[in-house]
């Protein structure tokens, strides 16, 4: 305790009074050898007057008093003395607490991370994200002419730059592998804050079409691939045939992930996609941009910018831009925007089950305190004020809470990890929890809140003793206002954990009936993955191609285990979409682009109805004669059908494709899938969809520069590892060259369109019960110790011949009567609470009926199975022995 | 041996009347009225203006010393003194010297209602 003596001037103190002591000795001294004593004579004599030295200074140490910390030191010790000397009792505290707080750390770490931390780039306020948006979409995507006219026209952004995502397949650097790639603009990764390991970025005009081809890579790959060599800058990489010079390594810390884009093993400039489409300013492609705004530039002046900016682009290209417009938003918003709702969400219920926990600590600090009624009242009567003895009941409560904050630390750094790996890989930022500064310091202050707002009520209660009935009464009770506090608590703890049950109640019911939509396809036994043909074929006349697939299709079909094979382009059902523009026959040709009709585009092989389990409806289905020989045709959807036909029968009518090669007679009507998720397909705009003939697809798409893969979907029966390496090995025989790349099934595809819920779920779940659990122990302990205090009063009873009914019932009524309460407000808080998770749910009200009366009455049944066991102890006492206990 | 200390304590302690309990602040205030002194100064004050009557024990003059100066009806500073030895000198302060008002009139008044009890009645 040194350094608190130092701190309030103790040690000076004493010093000043060992001199105060020996002036006085002196002085004493002095004076009698003035009158003539002999020195040594005198100062025996002054010290024999003064008397025991050490004692005179202890009762004068004792008139000082105690300094705050002093009597904080002193509340302390006597804090852990109690702790230690009711072992079983602060355990059970402890961990409770340590539960509570340790829940609120992992999720404030997550809150603290996702959102409240900046983005770990440079002045990350300046960024934005940009979009180009079209008449009916907001957020779609640039083409390579209009963002470098953004570039130059712009006043408002120090740095612009866009990027799309690909695949490359890399052959000569062992076996052949796809890799992952982004297209990115000259400045990309500048205006992100990017320091080269290695080498350099990208710098100005290398993302024109046509510059020489260079590629920066990822550290990760440079280090499996290169062994981290030194000089890596100026080597070859062979990516989908052609070769490709290193000018750089991008750090691994940078792991930025946000639209499309994913920080990769490859970037090369945008010029380098031999995409033919690229230079046509009407053609998307994908391409999202980020922009760096000019120092002190807000926003709203770079959209007022942007505004002018596509306005005369619109004037200087009315076909391709008419209609066309910037979206602009902060970056950060776009990141973590999404998923702001769901963390609050989680955050509240895990502050409900803190409460909880709270209130179950000082309901056991309050059936502990019967016992210490007497040990206040002492204290009280030997002269402690109120405030005293008030403020060392909060200490302890507050030593008890601390102790659970440092356990619930350690379970939180130990538990966040664990809930890392099972959150859904779509939390953005998650690589960046962790604990920081920030959160420690919020364990701290939840942990002295805790401490304060558990131990305030009991401290408040035990420390008005009053003091000649506690002390008469020999500790016996101490008057029904304690048992009016245990009743609130008991009360709030039921209103608490029904909210939670509620919100749980109302993920799961959200989740079961998103299970129970029909997507339109049958998802079980459906395997999806993509083939890379070998980069560098000797014959690339589309003709050869089409071969070489067809080739890839039978092999896949022959397979063991495949019952069904469809190669597949362009869309896949909530996966990735593409979409076709039309106008009927008969129609005048549209002027524009912007005035045809688009349809949601799949280009299949006729096998594909029998992969997917989709129905026909009428006509026919895609065969294997629709061909590059045959004439055009389509099967579409029943959506496209009503939409576009009414009541008339569609098959038999013609539609212009525009840029699938005009005419395409329409053969057959499908079943509608739900290509945009099973819960928000319904509200989308742009549901039509159109089957095309894969081997159709126009000879310009079969070039091998344009695309390095296809999509594949197959049944399969048995185990889907199993076929999916049959499949691999297959795929392999025919060349070495030929990658196999994405595999998981559509039952996996479904549930990661899920994941955000089923999370929500899991987590709201695992909070639930632990409210329940708690409560229950709550409601548990609070009925026992009204029975035991009790025992005189029923024993009496049952002496004068109150059956086994009677008292059970006596018990039960009061436990109930506290559920009742609580369900009841519980009710009430719920109704207002759970229309700020609306968002989440699907298929169900925020204020459902039947979830609110199903939860209520599921925690009225556990709270009377918590009420029933002290019930029957109650039954069995004996009224001899109750009696002669007084 | 422990007899002998008895009785050495019983004749130390013959001529002298033990301090009220209470009365010792009355008695220190009003020393320090005539201006500021030490603790051995004042214990030596109170002996002499008793007749060598009351003698303040140093177990109670300290502590009650360094009540009155948290009371803040004294405050303390080191100076030095007419022998030249650093000393801790005590003086009055203006709540003090209120309180001594307090504490005299108390003092009268007991002493008054001590002298009517013991009166002899007539």
């Amino acid at each position: 305790m040194r350094w608190m003596d130092g701190l309030f001037g103790k040690r000076k103190r004493e010093k000043e009074l060992e001199e105060e002591v020996r002036s006085h000795l002196k002085l004493s001294a002095q004076e009698r050898v003035e009158r003539g004593v002999d020195e040594g004579e005198a100062t025996s004599a002054a010290r024999r007057e003064f008397g025991n030295v050490e004692l005179v200074k202890e009762t004068t140490r004792d008139a000082w008093g105690w300094g705050f910390l002093d009597r904080l030191a002193q509340d302390l010790r006597f804090g852990l003395r109690m702790i230690v000397k009711s072992p079983g009792f602060a355990a059970v505290a402890i961990l409770t607490l340590a539960l509570g707080i340790g829940a609120n750390t992992v999720l404030f770490s997550v809150v603290n991370a996702v959102l409240l931390n900046p983005l770990p780039y440079p002045d990350p306020d300046q960024l934005v994200t940009l979009a180009e948006s079209k008449p009916n979409f907001d957020s779609g995507s640039i083409s390579f002419p209009n963002f470098r006219d953004w570039r130059k026209d712009n006043r408002t952004f120090s740095m612009m730059g866009i990027s799309r995502s690909y695949s490359y397949s890399l052959t000569g650097r062992g076996e052949a592998e796809q890799v992952d790639a982004e297209f990115v603009s000259s400045d990309y990764l500048t205006l992100l804050g990017v320091k080269p390991v290695i080498g350099r970025l990208f710098e100005e005009g290398e993302d024109e079409i046509g510059a020489s081809p260079i590629v920066l890579i990822g550290e990760g790959f440079w280090n499996r691939k290169f062994g981290a060599a030194r000089d890596i800058s100026g080597q070859g990489l062979t990516l989908d045939g052609r070769t490709f010079t290193i000018v750089g390594v991008v750090p691994a810390s940078f792991k930025l992930q946000v639209g499309s884009f994913r920080a990769s093993d490859v970037y090369a400039p945008i010029g380098q996609w031999t995409n033919p489409l690229l230079p046509n300013r009407a053609a998307g492609l994908g391409f999202h941009g980020v922009g760096r705004l000019r120092p002190s530039v807000t926003i709203q002046q770079a959209r007022a910018d942007m505004k002018r900016v596509t306005g005369a682009l619109t004037a200087a290209y009315p076909d391709a831009d008419t209609g066309i417009g910037a979206t602009l938003m902060p970056l950060k918003e776009q990141m973590v925007g999404h998923v702001r709702p769901l963390l609050l969400v989680l955050l509240a219920a895990v502050g409900f089950v803190l409460l909880i926990a709270c209130v179950n600590v000082a309901n056991l600090l309050m059936a502990r305190s019967t016992g210490r009624t007497r040990e206040f009242a002492v204290r009280a009567a030997l002269g402690a004020d109120r405030a005293r003895i008030v403020r060392q009941l909060l200490t302890e409560s507050t030593v008890l809470a601390l102790a659970g904050g440092g356990l619930g630390l350690f379970l939180a750094a130990s538990g966040t990890e664990v809930a890392l790996r099972n959150l859904p890989s779509a939390l953005p930022r998650a690589n960046e929890i962790g604990l920081d500064f920030r959160v420690l310091l919020f364990t701290m202050a939840v942990s002295l809140l805790c401490g304060i707002l558990f131990g305030l009520v009991p401290a408040l209660r035990i420390s008005r003793p009053n003091l000649q009935e506690t002390l008469k009464e020999g500790g016996r009770g101490s008057g029904g206002g304690k048992h009016r506090a245990q009743g609130v608590f008991v009360v709030a703890e039921m209103a608490l954990a029904l909210v939670l049950l509620i919100a749980a109640g109302l993920m799961i019911r959200s989740l079961s009936a998103l299970w129970s939509v029909n997507p339109g396809f049958d998802s079980h036994n459906v395997l999806s993955f993509g083939v890379a043909l070998a980069p560098s074929p000797k014959d690339t006349s589309p003709d050869a191609i089409r071969a070489k697939l067809r080739e890839v299709q039978s092999r896949l079909a022959s397979t063991p285990g495949v019952k069904a094979a469809s190669l597949s382009w362009g869309a896949l059902p909530l996966a990735g979409d593409d979409e076709d523009l039309f106008y009927l026959e008969g129609q005048p040709k549209p002027a524009s682009a912007n005035d045809m009709s688009w349809a949601i585009s799949y280009v299949v092989q006729e096998d594909y109805l029998k992969v997917m389990g989709i129905p026909l409806q009428r006509g026919r289905f895609l065969a294997a004669q629709d061909n590059e020989r045959s004439p055009h045709v389509i099967v579409i959807d029943d959506f496209f059908a009503r939409k576009f036909f009414g009541d008339q029968d569609p098959v038999g009518k013609r539609v212009i494709l525009d840029n699938k090669g005009g005419v395409a007679e329409i053969v057959g009507v499908v079943g509608h899938v739900k290509q945009w998720g099973l819960d928000s397909d319904d509200k989308q705009s742009l549901r039509a969809q159109l089957y095309f003939p894969f081997m159709q697809l126009p000879d310009a798409a079969m070039e091998p520069s344009s695309w390095s893969g296809t999509g594949v979907l197959v049944r399969f029966e048995g185990n889907a590892q199993a076929v999916a390496a049959a499949i691999r090995s297959g795929l392999r025989q025919m060349s070495g060259e030929q990658v196999m790349y994405g595999v998981q099934t559509m039952e996996d595809v479904i549930a990661e369109t899920l994941a955000t819920r089923r999370v929500s779920m899991i987590v709201l779940g695992v909070f639930a019960a632990l409210a329940l659990g708690l409560a229950s122990i709550g409601i548990y302990g609070v009925i026992s110790y009204l029975v035991g205090q009790r025992t005189h009063e029923i024993g009496v009873r049952i002496a004068l011949g109150a059956k086994q009914s009677d008292v059970i019932g006596l018990v039960l009524r009061e436990g109930m009567k506290m559920t009742a309460i609580g369900v009841v407000l519980g009710l009430i808080t719920a109704a207002g609470l759970t229309r700020l998770m609306a968002n989440l749910l699907f298929g169900v009200s925020a204020t459902d009926p039947l979830t609110f009366a199903g939860v209520a009455v599921v925690l009225t049944l556990v709270a009377t199975t918590a009420c029933y066991v002290p019930a029957r102890r109650a039954m069995r006492v004996d009224p001899i022995v109750a009696l002669r206990y007084e | 041996m422990g007899e002998k200390t008895v009785g050495e304590k019983r004749e130390r302690y013959q001529n002298r009347i033990e301090i009220l309990q209470g009365t010792l602040d009355l008695l220190i205030l009003q020393t320090l009225q005539w201006g500021p002194q030490h603790g051995y100064g004042i214990s030596v004050a109170i002996r002499n203006r008793s007749g060598e009557l009351l003698q303040v024990d140093t177990g109670s003059l300290y502590p009650a010393l360094h009540r009155l100066e948290k009371q803040k009806w004294i405050k303390a500073e080191w100076r030095i003194s007419e022998n030249k030895q650093r000393a801790k000198f005590y003086q009055l302060t203006a709540a003090g010297k209120k309180q001594l008002t307090r504490e005299r009139s108390k003092w009268s008044q007991l002493s008054d209602a001590i002298a009517g009890v013991l009166q002899p009645e007539e």
